[in-house]
């Protein structure tokens, strides 16, 4: 078997959730997963009747240029899922300090990322302008206090 | 004018060392060309016919002094001594190496410029009125709601993606001088009956091969709710524009397919989620930012006669100048257009010379025009002799403004990789034929615009006159229309009928400026004979 700690780079610290993820469909025909993948074309909003079963969401990015998954991301956790976010497939270094902002906090690329590459792209940018739920204080709010 | 303060400082000098470190990567194998394209992309840097081309933001156009002088500084010493200003208010630099990419970033920083999101499918450079702050006719002066929408746009993590680039463009009078309507997110700042400032939104226009002009979705959308409201819009856009074909991906069409009410009803439900979301800026940031656009010290006695008694002069300040809203001033445009010459190209010594000149009679500053022109915002009347003799001096007089000869031209396949044809000899041709002929002193507001390929940057399908070039069978053809505009009056030009090879599309236009000289009353615009009479008579002079 796999070990998850090698595949996926994690900022949590619960244990990883084993079942293997069903599909939007599956997920919505059976009470008892527990994980679920979004495709790009799905739609994030169908699982927030059950959103307090799920623990772990794996958004699959096909392409990284496809970003509607960053959409899927943030509504999930304006909605208030607390889970598991995860970033599966064409996930890049360039791309994490973005998905890191609307919500994700665990990835599995295809390719492995280089760890010393990951910690520069995360602490590359000192602030941020905008407000999203990761609860960092955008540039206009530190500006009047 | 805008200035940074450490936070926007922080972030840009952040974008350039970041840029540095994938240029690295690139250059170690660790990004393939795939990967690393979208990046550079978003930092303004293509890989055109012959070189990379570097673009940099110059936000709602707005230039210092300073700005101006470090591009053409940086024109010097990394270009061929030239720049290319754009139809988006920004500037290309055609011969750029990709090695020199980071420091001539790190040069624009030191000026408080960028290159960032200047392509890729982004929120591009927000565009604004060229003279906004000055016009007499405005409500008030857009720009602080351009620059709330620069913060929130750069870098944004959800949008960084999108199925295609994203432009916005605002203004705040009903006279449109910045093709409003033609962008992804056209907003107008208005005054509603109560006297209070809002935005009203229009959504999903654009040019390119299916053009289409923004409807209204919101009439009035309150200003402590601007940025929560774009974030509405552009997230219905991420979640539902369509990525399966990228001819189709742009919102106008995500807008035509659902329609306007049922985008905006989309719009709205998704707006009043984000509002229990808390994302807007606080309401003393924008009071912040409008601080730096208050008016320079205009002097209370500046005289408001003009000397006209130099006939050339007379001509000039005629047509390159705009009521301006302080008595005894006026706006100055300065003509990027020479007979004959390249459309928005300025050397590093004309752009330097503008510099000197914005410091010296324009409260130091410049804008750049969707025409591809140069405006001093607030000049004096009483200095206004003493610019165009300087201006005239440095091949920089031409009076032309609005004029058969003031052509917007894509760079066309001169440069470009996407192109079908050249666009730069059609203009040179034909701003050279009217004024040969002398038929381009007579014909008042004519606005002629080409455009190398259907991708339209050229705005062709907007102009009164409209040339497109198309490759046919390996051949050079150009397509004429009429009746395009990209004011408040906005419409899309139709074509005339089958194309022309390269001497007879400038033959063509004369021939369709000769009807509108038999056929035009009571001093109509070329624009206004066309919707007057209709396409037939043209039809009959150009094809028989």
């Amino acid at each position: 078997m796999v070990d998850l700690a090698q595949t996926i780079l994690r900022f949590r610290d619960d244990t990883p959730v084993s079942d293997p993820a069903v599909t939007v469909e599956a997920f919505t025909g059976q009470s008892n997963a527990l994980a679920v993948r979004i495709e790009p074309g799905e739609d994030a909003r169908s699982l927030l009747p059950n959103l307090e079963r799920i623990r772990l969401v794996e958004v699959n990015f096909p392409a990284f240029g496809d970003g509607r998954g960053y959409s899927a991301a943030r509504v999930l956790r304006e909605a208030g899922y607390t889970g598991e976010l995860r970033a599966v497939g064409d996930v890049l270094v360039d791309q994490i300090g973005h998905m890191r902002r609307c919500g994700f906090d665990a990835f599995q690329p295809d390719q492995p990322l280089d760890a010393g590459d990951v910690e520069i792209a995360l602490s590359r940018w000192p602030e941020v302008y905008q407000a999203t739920t990761d609860g960092r204080v955008p540039i206009w709010n530190l500006r009047h206090g | 004018m805008y200035k940074y303060d450490q936070w926007d400082q922080a972030m840009v000098d952040a974008r350039v060392a970041e840029f540095r470190d994938q240029c690295q990567r690139r250059i170690e194998g660790k990004l393939t060309e795939d990967q690393f394209k979208p990046l550079r992309l978003m930092n303004g840097l293509y890989l055109q016919l012959h070189a990379y081309m570097l673009r940099v933001a110059i936000p709602y156009g707005t230039l210092s002094g300073a700005q101006m002088r470090a591009l053409g500084d940086i024109a010097d010493k990394f270009d061929r001594k030239y720049g290319h200003f754009t139809t988006r208010q920004n500037i290309q630099y055609n011969w750029i190496k990709l090695e020199d990419a980071g420091d001539i970033l790190a040069a624009l920083a030191k000026v408080e410029m960028h290159a960032i999101q200047t392509s890729g499918n982004c929120i591009r450079n927000i565009s604004s009125d060229h003279f906004a702050g000055a016009a007499a006719d405005e409500v008030v002066d857009p720009r602080p709601y351009a620059e709330l929408l620069r913060q929130w746009s750069s870098f944004h993590p959800e949008f960084s993606y999108l199925p295609r680039k994203f432009k916005f463009a605002v203004i705040a009078s009903e006279t449109d001088r910045a093709a409003m309507r033609l962008h992804d997110i056209g907003i107008n700042i208005v005054r509603n009956d109560a006297g209070e400032l809002g935005a009203a939104f229009y959504v999903g226009g654009g040019m390119g091969r299916t053009p289409m002009i923004a409807p209204l979705i919101n009439g009035f959308v309150p200003l402590d709710r601007l940025i929560t409201y774009a974030e509405a819009c552009l997230r219905v856009y991420n979640r539902y524009g369509r990525r399966d074909n990228k001819y189709k991906a742009r919102i106008k069409i995500l807008v035509h397919e659902l329609g306007a009410e049922e985008y905006t009803r989309q719009v709205e439900e998704e707006f009043a989620l984000l509002l229990a979301q808390n994302i807007e800026p606080p309401f003393a940031e924008l009071e912040r930012i409008r601080t730096y656009f208050e008016d320079p010290a205009f002097a209370a006695d500046a005289p408001d006669e003009l000397d006209r008694s130099d006939p050339d002069f007379a001509v000039w300040s005629d047509r390159n100048t705009h009521p301006h809203k302080a008595p005894g001033y006026v706006s100055a445009v300065i003509s990027l257009k020479p007979v004959g010459g390249i459309p928005g190209d300025a050397t590093a010594d004309q752009m330097r010379l503008m510099a000197d000149l914005a410091g010296e009679y324009s409260f130091d500053e410049c804008r750049v025009t969707h025409t591809q022109n140069i405006v001093l915002p607030h000049v004096r009347k009483a200095d206004l002799f003493a610019l165009w003799q300087k201006l005239e001096a440095a091949g920089l007089g031409t009076p032309n403004l609005d004029q058969v000869g003031d052509i917007i031209a894509c760079p066309g396949l001169d440069y470009c990789s996407l192109a079908n044809a050249r666009s730069i000899p059609i203009a040179q041709q034909i701003s050279q034929r009217f004024a040969a002929n002398g038929k381009g002193e007579i014909l008042g507001e004519l606005k002629l615009k080409i455009s190398g390929c259907i991708n339209a940057c050229g705005h062709h399908h907007a102009g009164h006159i409209g040339i497109l070039g198309v490759d046919k069978k390996g051949v050079e053809n150009y397509q004429l229309s009429l009746g395009g505009s990209e004011a408040e009056d906005t419409s899309l030009g139709k074509i005339t009928g089958r194309g022309f090879d390269e001497a007879g599309i400038v033959d063509a236009v004369e021939t369709s400026v000769d009807v509108y000289l038999a056929q035009r009353q009571n001093g109509e615009r070329f624009l206004d004979t066309y919707r007057r009479i209709g396409m037939e008579p043209f039809k009959e002079a150009l094809y028989g």
